[in-house]
């Protein structure tokens, strides 16, 4: 009953965040020069004021400003986000045609990435002179260092070049011929690079960060009780301890996604991946506004929702979490 | 890069109170040459600084300039660093482009760092609504995902090195903010500075002078962090096309030679080796800032 009540608020208080993002983008937008009209004369290769005037009135741009926002915000409501000029496709369309790709890519970067990070912080914290430690603090240092789309580029150098394994880029294979088994196959064969490269940034966080928990956690008491009663240590590490260090790195891997969506956008570009990120990057050369920002409406809304889902995990896993 | 060097950390530390005798300054500065990763870090740096700064007078080649084939490999024909997709001095281009991406990154950095200990010295001196109101703003910015966010403010007000400098600020001081709120959340409550408010000191002298200072520490760390982070903003962006076209950066070598990946990768790898050493020498300076001002692994 308390989560519910928490859920409540949470997705109020979501909401909110919501408004303000339209309502910041909508004032973006309006006060960069130029606008759509002379994009669109533009690319027409030039026109007079009378049509860039037609133009301007079919797309409402002759309203004052609060009439436009008033008008975006009603047809958000109903999940109508405008009209892209330069896909001649509704916004809505266009986005949630290209969301499922780039969830897929988040989620297998971000779950590689934590049972990844979580595995290499428990051998590390468990043997602090071990080899693995030099690794998880080498990972540290080279995910923050190393520019993605960097890492990206010498993967494909690598896998596709010199050891020709895997696809230089896109989702799938057009000719590959078969049931959903065999596309499905496909397209995790293509999303292996993407995935890793990814991953490469947040696998050092997250190693880092459960090797620090997991080295306090096996400090405590009920650690050193349970090692005394004679619990075996391969118990000790993964039921007592590991269920304590890993509410930390699901902490930060759900504070993490605005990031990761920034780093999909990178990653997307490099491996031509059909996300969201390289239908943002597309439509923000083309200067095709209203995609633009149906793309950070989007955006916002998948961080929002994993904030809260997040929130509500760490509650039903953590008890001790009180409300508020 | 100035606020990386140990003269800069050790005007922060000479406020730090100290119950000790020995000098703290002095202290933190044997702390930090002790640490032999942020000794390491400090010399690459200076190193690259050097080959950036002092390159250009020593190695005079236009970046611009097409001095030879496209594409000839490192060493060849006494290129260095071979020749990019154009023809032109990948090693003059090294020169020219990590000057840019250093004064992004840090004059990027400093904006952030601005805006964030503002936000975040409010919120924690005055907490209740102005709390509120503060950290629901930084929320909201941390809900964007930043990089599409300054891609967005790049392509609507033009990709200058102003608006890309300023994109990347405006969107990265919410680390700088949570961490000054909550060291300021912590300091308010100390008796100095219930001393100094007793002696009917104002609100602007208890932030700035009594508080600020002693909050300096992490958010030195964080600032030195935020340099290399916003270098790698900066790479990514001109990466992505997004940059000033008449300038350039070590992101926009690597962008303009993505095509020819496969025929000429050190084209691509140079620049990406530059902005790992730079970004690997700060964050271990970073480390060594971060054990040198945290006084309780001092007393270790």
């Amino acid at each position: 009953m308390d989560l519910l009540r928490i859920l409540g608020i949470r997705i109020g208080y979501g909401l909110l965040l919501l408004l303000a993002v339209l309502i910041l983008n909508f004032c973006l937008i309006s006060v960069a020069p130029g606008d759509i009209a002379d994009t669109i004369a533009g690319d027409m290769g030039g026109a007079d004021a009378e049509i860039i005037e037609e133009i301007r009135v079919r797309y409402g741009l002759d309203q004052p400003f609060y009439v436009q926002l008033w008008r975006y915000m009603a047809g958000v409501v109903q999940f109508d986000l405008g009209y892209s000029y330069f896909y001649n496709t509704p916004v809505t369309e266009l986005v949630l045609e290209r969301l499922p790709a780039t969830l897929l890519l988040v989620f297998s970067a971000q779950f590689l990435a934590i049972v990844i990070g979580t595995v290499l912080g428990v051998l590390a914290a468990k043997n602090p002179r071990g080899v693995l430690n030099a690794v998880v603090t080498f990972l540290a240092l080279f995910g923050f260092a190393a520019p993605v789309f960097w890492t990206g580029i010498l993967l494909i150098i690598l896998f596709v070049s010199i050891f020709p394994v895997f696809p230089v880029g896109g989702m799938q294979n057009v000719t590959v011929e078969g049931g959903f088994f065999v596309k499905a196959l496909d397209i995790a064969y293509h999303l292996v690079l993407p995935m890793v490269t990814l991953a490469s940034i947040y696998l050092a966080l997250y190693s880092r960060l459960a090797r620090a928990s997991m080295q306090e956690v096996l400090g405590a008491d009920y650690v050193r009780t349970a090692r005394a009663k004679g619990v075996p240590e391969r118990l000790v590490l993964y039921k007592h301890a590991l269920k304590n260090a890993v509410g930390p790195v699901i902490t930060v891997a759900g504070l993490q996604f605005a990031s990761v969506i920034s780093g999909a956008v990178v990653v997307e570009t490099v491996f031509s991946w059909p996300g969201l990120g390289t239908l943002a990057l597309q439509s923000i050369l083309a200067r095709d506004t209203p995609t633009i920002m149906g793309i950070l409406f989007f955006s916002a809304l998948v961080v929002i929702i994993f904030n809260i889902l997040t929130d509500i995990a760490l509650r039903l896993v953590d008890p001790r979490i009180k409300a508020g | 890069m100035t606020d990386v060097t140990p003269e800069k950390a050790r005007d922060a530390s000479a406020d730090l109170p100290s119950a000790k005798v020995t000098h703290p300054a002095r202290e933190m500065l044997g702390m930090f040459f002790s640490n032999i990763n942020a000794v390491v870090g400090l010399i690459l740096l200076l190193a690259i600084l050097a080959f950036t700064f002092i390159g250009p007078y020593l190695h005079t080649t236009d970046p611009f300039e097409m001095v030879w084939a496209p594409f000839a490999a490192p060493g060849e024909e006494g290129f260095l660093f071979g020749t990019d997709y154009l023809g032109r001095d990948i090693l003059s281009a090294m020169m020219a482009g990590g000057q840019v991406s250093m004064a992004i990154g840090l004059s990027a950095a400093i904006i952030s760092l601005v805006i964030g200990v503002t936000v975040g010295a409010f919120a924690g001196y005055y907490g209740g609504w102005v709390e509120e109101a503060l950290m629901r703003f930084t929320e909201f910015f941390q809900v964007l995902p930043t990089l599409l966010f300054s891609m967005v403010i790049v392509a609507l007000f033009g990709a200058s090195l102003f608006t890309v400098t300023m994109a990347i600020g405006v969107v990265s001081w919410t680390a700088v903010a949570r961490v000054t709120r909550s060291e300021f959340l912590r300091i308010r409550e100390m008796e100095y500075v219930a001393a100094a408010r007793s002696g009917s000191a104002r609100d602007g002298y208890l932030i700035f002078r009594v508080i600020l200072p002693n909050a300096m520490p992490p958010i030195i760390v964080q600032a030195n962090l935020m340099v290399g982070s916003a270098i790698l903003f900066e790479a990514a962006l001109s990466f992505l096309g997004l940059s000033d076209p008449n300038v350039m950066s070590w992101g926009q070598v690597i962008g303009s030679n993505r095509p020819y990946i496969l025929d000429a990768g050190f084209a691509v790898a140079i620049p990406g080796i530059a902005i790992f050493l730079t970004v690997l020498a700060i964050s271990l300076i970073g480390d060594g800032l971060n054990d040198a001002l945290n006084p309780k692994l001092r007393q270790r």
